[in-house]
């Protein structure tokens, strides 16, 4: 009955509920902001399974009699000539721009040479340009000066033959790899800054060459920002739309990529098909929800760099 | 444009013989110096990107100067005016569209910046399946503005949609979010802060964990709050994180067509949200007035400049480029 004991058990108590009250406090708001980062996903899952979805209560998941897979089917539907075309696009042009901003940047960063500051700043002013700015020349380009949907014959070798489909393909990759260079060669930058310079020079007094240097100790080095890069733009000219819509036009074209063809699937005079336009969207976000998943950490680091 | 070696050969040039041999090694030298020598490297990447960057520029700015309109041929380009410019200064599209765009640039920049670094926090503390929720959070982002726009258009559905679903069981609404002109910008940005507040938690994360840990606990020792410590310590060490991600965000924003496009399905967006961004491609590629189309794309260049060009400086004087 002495003072100390009295107050000790009173400072725990004190203690202990504020503690797990601010704990609870502090799961409680994590849980709220998931529901909020995933209730539109939800919603639009569950939607894209019920028969007569759209009628219905938004957040309850489909009951047995109106499930449905049908949406999904059709959806596959009208988007498979989008997948082909989209990773016929993007698999070549995510390559190539992890090709160019790597030699790129080991070019600008471990490679030292005098006044080599305003080509990286012309550089990185690339990943800001608002596309919208070169939107009307891109377009004069591809039609009037090197239309490739007639064919690339160079004297008398034909590289490409004429095709709309595949040529209007080939002039998406090409300004996706010439727009796409700038932020993977910034990604680059920043990881090679971080390779110990004595390496570099201590192969260079050894006399090796550029080259050797590159391809015998950075590239080696380089292949966990590799797996960035790829995985950063693959999503990002997987998910890209205004090129597509500037270069090919319209979601009926051979050569529509699946963003296009999403965007006005399941719409018709009556309104949108909500349940089909959900399932497509969720088709179309597939392959990058699925590499999101799987390297979840890598994209992570692209982004934050 | 030579390494270091043409200071060093620059002052020996005198006299006719002398100087034949003296280029020549100069020459020699700037073969074999690393410019050069890199310059496979780099050359190749850069010439592209600069053709396509720059010299798009240039090029749409020298068609903002034309007349340019109807179907696509070569342009004519002799005779050169600022016309486009004073008839987009006239305009009252022009006007209302700029107007959109800066409310949604501020609004959506500074309440997702905000959020952003409340997630942060929220994540940096103590807490169980930390990347899990990170994941979850930044799940949004690694999803197309194409995809998420259709997410959105249907939970904004009058009738169907969750939102006016949730709202309608505390008696609110139903509220028309897409087609009322004064509720659909403020649907708009909600929508774009849903997509954007993840990658700035990751973007603050990263600062917030450079901070060392000691901080935290000489707060703490002084007996500071844990919103005192981050109030006065810890959020003024994220400046530089914070101007980044702002820059991103106002990219973004000052782009923002693809959102508005794909939730929509017509290069005309409902009164209210339409921006520079959707009239611009919408005067391009709708009704063909490719000079006038240009010329409202410089006009939103020159915003984007006006954004990137100071922060390109403060990093290059930062050497953080």
């Amino acid at each position: 009955m002495s003072q100390a004991t009295t107050s000790e058990p009173d400072g725990v108590a004190r203690l202990l509920p504020e503690i797990s009250y601010r704990r609870l406090g502090l799961y409680f708001l994590i849980l709220a902001f998931v529901a909020f980062f995933v209730s539109p996903i939800y919603t639009g899952l569950v939607t894209s399974l019920k028969a007569g979805g759209a009628a219905t209560t938004p957040f309850l998941p489909p009951t047995l009699d109106n499930f449905t897979l049908a949406n999904w089917g059709q959806a596959f539907d009208q988007l498979s000539r989008g997948f082909v075309n989209s990773f016929a696009m993007a698999i070549p042009a995510t390559l190539l721009d992890v090709i160019l901003g790597s030699t790129a940047a080991y070019g600008l960063t471990l490679v030292d040479w005098r006044r080599q500051m305003p080509v990286v700043l012309l550089f990185v002013f690339g990943i800001f340009l608002p596309y919208q700015a070169i939107l009307v020349p891109l377009s004069d380009f591809w039609t009037n000066m090197l239309p490739l949907t007639e064919g690339l014959i160079i004297e008398g070798i034909t590289i490409l033959p004429a095709s709309d489909r595949w040529g209007s393909l080939a002039e998406l990759t090409i300004t996706h790899v010439a727009y796409g260079i700038p932020i993977c060669f910034l990604l680059f930058r920043s990881y090679y800054k971080t390779i110990s310079k004595e390496l570099v020079e201590a192969a260079k007094v050894d006399g090796a060459s550029i080259t050797k240097i590159y391809t015998r100790i950075v590239l080696p080095l380089s292949k966990p920002m590799i797996g960035v890069v790829l995985i950063y733009q693959f999503t990002q000219i997987w998910n890209e739309f205004l090129f597509s819509l500037t270069l090919i036009g319209s979601s009926s074209d051979q050569a529509a990529t699946i963003t296009l063809i999403l965007s006005g699937i399941g719409a018709d005079l009556s309104g949108v098909n909500f349940p089909l336009r959900m399932a497509a969207a969720f088709l179309a976000a597939l392959p990058t929800i699925v590499i999101y998943v799987l390297f979840a950490e890598q994209f992570a680091e692209g982004i934050a760099t | 444009m030579a390494g270091s070696q043409d200071t060093v050969a620059g002052p020996g040039a005198s006299g006719g013989h002398a100087t034949g041999t003296d280029r020549r090694e100069r020459l020699r030298r700037f073969w074999k110096s690393d410019f050069v020598r890199s310059s496979p490297f780099w050359l190749i990447p850069f010439l592209l990107m600069g053709l396509a960057v720059y010299g798009g520029i240039i090029w749409n700015f020298l068609i903002s100067l034309t007349d340019y309109e109807g179907f696509l041929q070569p342009p004519d380009y002799s005779n050169l005016d600022f016309e486009m410019y004073a008839q987009a200064l006239a305009d009252p599209a022009v006007f209302s569209t700029g107007r959109n765009t800066f409310v949604l640039l501020v609004a959506f920049t500074t309440i997702t910046l905000i959020l952003g670094i409340f997630l942060a926090i929220l994540i940096d503390s103590d807490i169980r399946q930390k990347n899990t929720v990170q994941t979850i959070y930044l799940l949004p982002f690694a999803l197309s503005f194409v995809v998420t726009a259709q997410f959105w258009l249907w939970m904004y559905n009058f009738q169907n949609g969750l939102v006016n679903t949730v709202l309608g069981l505390f008696g609110l609404g139903p509220y028309n979010w897409i087609g009322n002109p004064e509720l659909v910008l403020g649907a708009i940005i909600f929508a774009l802060i849903w997509q954007f507040s993840g990658y700035c938690m990751v973007v603050f994360l990263a600062g917030l964990q450079s901070i060392p840990n000691d901080q935290f606990e000489a707060a703490k020792v002084d007996g500071a709050s844990i919103i005192k410590t981050y109030w006065r310590v810890i959020i003024p060490q994220l400046k530089s994180a914070s101007v980044s991600a702002a820059v991103v965000l106002m990219i973004f924003a000052l782009k923002i067509f693809t959102f508005l496009y794909a939730m929509f399905g017509t290069y005309r967006p409902p009164k209210g949200t339409d921006v520079l961004a959707t009239l611009m491609v919408r005067e391009a590629f709708n009704l063909q007035n490719w000079a006038y189309a240009a010329a409202i794309a410089t006009i939103l260049l020159a915003m984007g400049l006006a954004v990137v060009a100071p922060y390109l400086y403060y990093q290059y004087r930062a050497r953080a480029l």
